[in-house]
């Protein structure tokens, strides 16, 4: 005997195609363009001014030695001859990662203030994280075709979770005397949210936006199965082609985008926490 | 400025806490509800009045229900039952708009463990009330905080932070965060528990000097009695969700209503408390200026007193005389005038303690002058250590 899950699974797949196709096909034309101006915009500045500004804020965020690594790992990446997939993973990632932040973020607000909710949101999340990610890669494609956009919302999927749950345990540990504080000055829900939770939740909410950035990651490379591009692909042509040599320097890049991509946002955590030194 | 009238009031913890009302009504106890239904009460039944401009300690020990008590007069604990009544308005029919109002205008609260928020600044932490006041400038909130900062003594620390304070300090910032909204009434929630006892009773210093400068009701919790004395103008002492009994510190030491506050108040330190007005007698005779020698020695003979309080008029207090000088004494005197000699005198209000050093070298009893030098008593040794004794009479 064999139960039907796969099935139904493709059955409620086929429904939405079959019913929602237009808003899908909205969605992968505006975000394709997004992504694909972004990526143009980024490949038409000199690699040179892009590496300075991109030090210069590492400089301004983090220290002068997380500066300075970016410098010189960024030229490295360049004289490999990397740098186009570089700056498409870098768009990859960046877009991702917003775009689970601005759906992340409200949704951990609000599992925090609703136990229903979160009774809901919470296996759902654990589910999303533990199914292996290339899942994710087929309704992808049945949704949006091959190239950047499946690639986009199949990570977004896998690295949402961690800022649904850290902003929803930054706001569940702020202590209770505090919103008491709130309460007894005669402060709005809404008032106690911007005012007291969200600030003493901060450092725990930049932990989430650096576990997210960490988690797209960590997808570029499955993502490039399905003809996103960037140096998942290169690795992908490394595997194809049994050359372990471009295998290796794309995902030395990798590796690079995400040290210094972790390095200027979990700095941020602490920079928020106290304005001045 | 309002009073504040709490009636009836009642707080029930747990799901369905009706259920608990009936039965609190049909007379059953704490116990035997938390029994059948698993609620727990928090506040039974609960009235008293605080007056505008005094400070109410609300004591009791851990588990009494004074911190619950506390939070359902600005609803941050929604009473079950009851009303809360400050002037006209009935706090307990608010609306949340209105009740935000009331919290934002009347109320300013001061928590335990200082509740401030670490990554604002002193100033920041002090202006944090009036943020949420729609009708005042920036410049103004500034000013408003600045000046609350002054007042609890923290001037000049505005741009540190609350880890760079002491507790005591940062206790003060969270007095400063109350003052700086201007509030009619201070609800204290045990503020001073978590400081170490010398800075606790400079605490409390400050807080009285506080109070006579600005007409304000504070609400004060404690578990601590000697604080509950010290503060209070009057006092209620909380068990098991109720209040036992409302008095002043004298009322409470003299005339326990029953044994839980008389066990409460038996290690009291009375010297601390009682004063020289509580303790004085009634001399038995008195001795006017103008009496002569013989009418003196037979007022004494028939007292059976070596020594006497002199007056003037009727009261104006003179000074003392001695048996053995009246006997010295030439005949041909006409009065005792010359014979007064001066003693020491204490004002009503000496604590039993500052009356300790004058009590110690003097062998006759000590006498109680008023500003206007009117003898209103005499204390006599027996009856302050009677008194330290713990004995009523």
């Amino acid at each position: 005997m064999e139960l039907p899950i796969g099935e139904s699974v493709e059955n409620f797949i086929q429904f939405l195609l079959n019913n929602f196709e237009p808003i899908f096909d909205g969605i992968a034309n505006i975000l394709g363009g997004f992504m694909e101006g972004t990526g143009d915009f980024l490949l038409m500045i000199p690699p040179l001014f892009f590496i300075i500004l991109l030090s210069g804020m590492a400089w301004f965020l983090a220290n002068k030695k997380v500066a300075l690594f970016t410098v010189a790992s960024l030229f490295l990446v360049f004289g490999m001859g990397l740098w186009q997939s570089f700056v498409k993973t870098f768009v990859l990632v960046i877009v991702a990662t917003l775009i689970s932040l601005i759906i992340g973020i409200p949704m951990g607000v609000l599992s925090s203030k609703r136990k229903r909710l979160d009774r809901i949101v919470t296996p759902v999340l654990d589910f999303m994280q533990t199914m292996p990610p290339f899942v994710y890669l087929i309704p992808a494609v049945m949704f949006f075709g091959i190239g950047d956009v499946p690639g986009v919302i199949s990570t977004v999927v896998f690295s949402m979770p961690p800022a649904i749950r850290l902003t929803k345990l930054g706001l569940n540990q702020v202590p209770e005397e505090l919103e008491e504080v709130g309460d007894s000055f005669g402060l709005t829900p809404f008032q106690m949210l911007y005012k007291i939770k969200l600030p003493l939740a901060l450092p725990s909410i930049m932990a989430g936006i650096n576990q997210t950035i960490m988690m797209s990651l960590s997808m570029v490379v499955v993502a490039s199965m399905i003809g996103t591009k960037g140096l998942g692909s290169d690795v992908l042509n490394g595997i194809q082609r049994n050359d372990i040599g471009i295998g290796f320097e794309a995902g030395l890049s990798v590796v690079i985008l995400a040290i210094i991509l972790d390095r200027i946002t979990s700095s941020l955590g602490t920079i928020t926490q106290r304005k001045k030194a | 400025m309002e009073k504040i009238q709490v009636k009836n009031l009642v707080k029930i913890f747990g799901d369905n806490p009706k259920r608990g009302l009936k039965l609190l009504e049909k007379g059953h106890t704490k116990e035997q509800i938390l029994a059948e239904t698993g609620l727990t009460v928090g506040v039974n039944d609960v009235s008293f009045d605080i007056n505008a401009n005094e400070i109410f300690v609300i004591m009791g020990l851990s588990g009494s229900g004074k911190s619950t008590l506390l939070r359902c007069l600005n609803r941050l604990i929604e009473p079950t039952s009851g009303e809360v009544m400050l002037g006209d308005s009935n706090i307990t029919s608010l609306d949340k708009k209105e009740l935000r109002d009331v919290r934002k205008h009347k109320f300013g609260m001061v928590f335990q463990n200082f509740a401030l928020f670490p990554q604002r600044t002193i100033l920041e932490n002090t202006e944090f009330g009036l943020e949420v006041h729609d009708d005042i400038t920036e410049e103004n909130r500034k000013e408003k905080s600045l000046d609350a900062l002054e007042k609890v003594g923290l001037k000049g620390w505005e741009d540190k932070y609350p880890d760079e304070l002491s507790g005591g300090m940062q206790q003060r910032v969270g007095l400063a965060r109350a003052l700086a909204v201007d509030p009619d009434i201070l609800l204290m929630d045990e503020p001073f528990s978590a400081l170490d006892p010398l800075i606790k009773r400079e605490m409390q210093d400050q807080l009285l000097d506080l109070y006579e400068e600005l007409n304000k009701t504070i609400v004060f919790i404690t578990h601590d009695l000697d604080e509950a004395l010290k503060l209070g103008d009057r006092i209620a002492i909380m068990k098991d969700g109720e209040v036992v009994q409302v008095g002043t510190a004298e009322e409470i030491l003299t005339d326990a209503k029953n044994d839980y506050v008389r066990e409460f108040v038996q290690n009291v330190n009375r010297s601390q408390i009682l004063t020289a007005e509580d303790i004085m007698i009634k001399p038995e005779e008195l001795l006017y200026e103008n009496d002569g020698i013989k009418t003196a020695k037979y007022k004494m003979k028939r007292n059976g007193l070596s020594s006497m309080f002199a007056v003037k008029g009727k009261r104006k207090y003179r000074g003392i005389i001695r048996l053995e000088n009246l006997i010295d004494a030439k005949k041909e005197k006409k009065d005792i005038k010359d014979l007064i000699e001066n003693t020491k005198t204490a004002r009503p209000d000496e604590t039993l303690d500052e009356l300790f050093g004058d009590m110690a070298d003097l062998d006759v009893p000590l006498p109680v002058v008023d500003e206007e030098n009117n003898l209103l008593g005499i204390i006599v040794k027996g009856t302050v250590l009677s008194n330290l004794a713990g004995e009523d009479d």
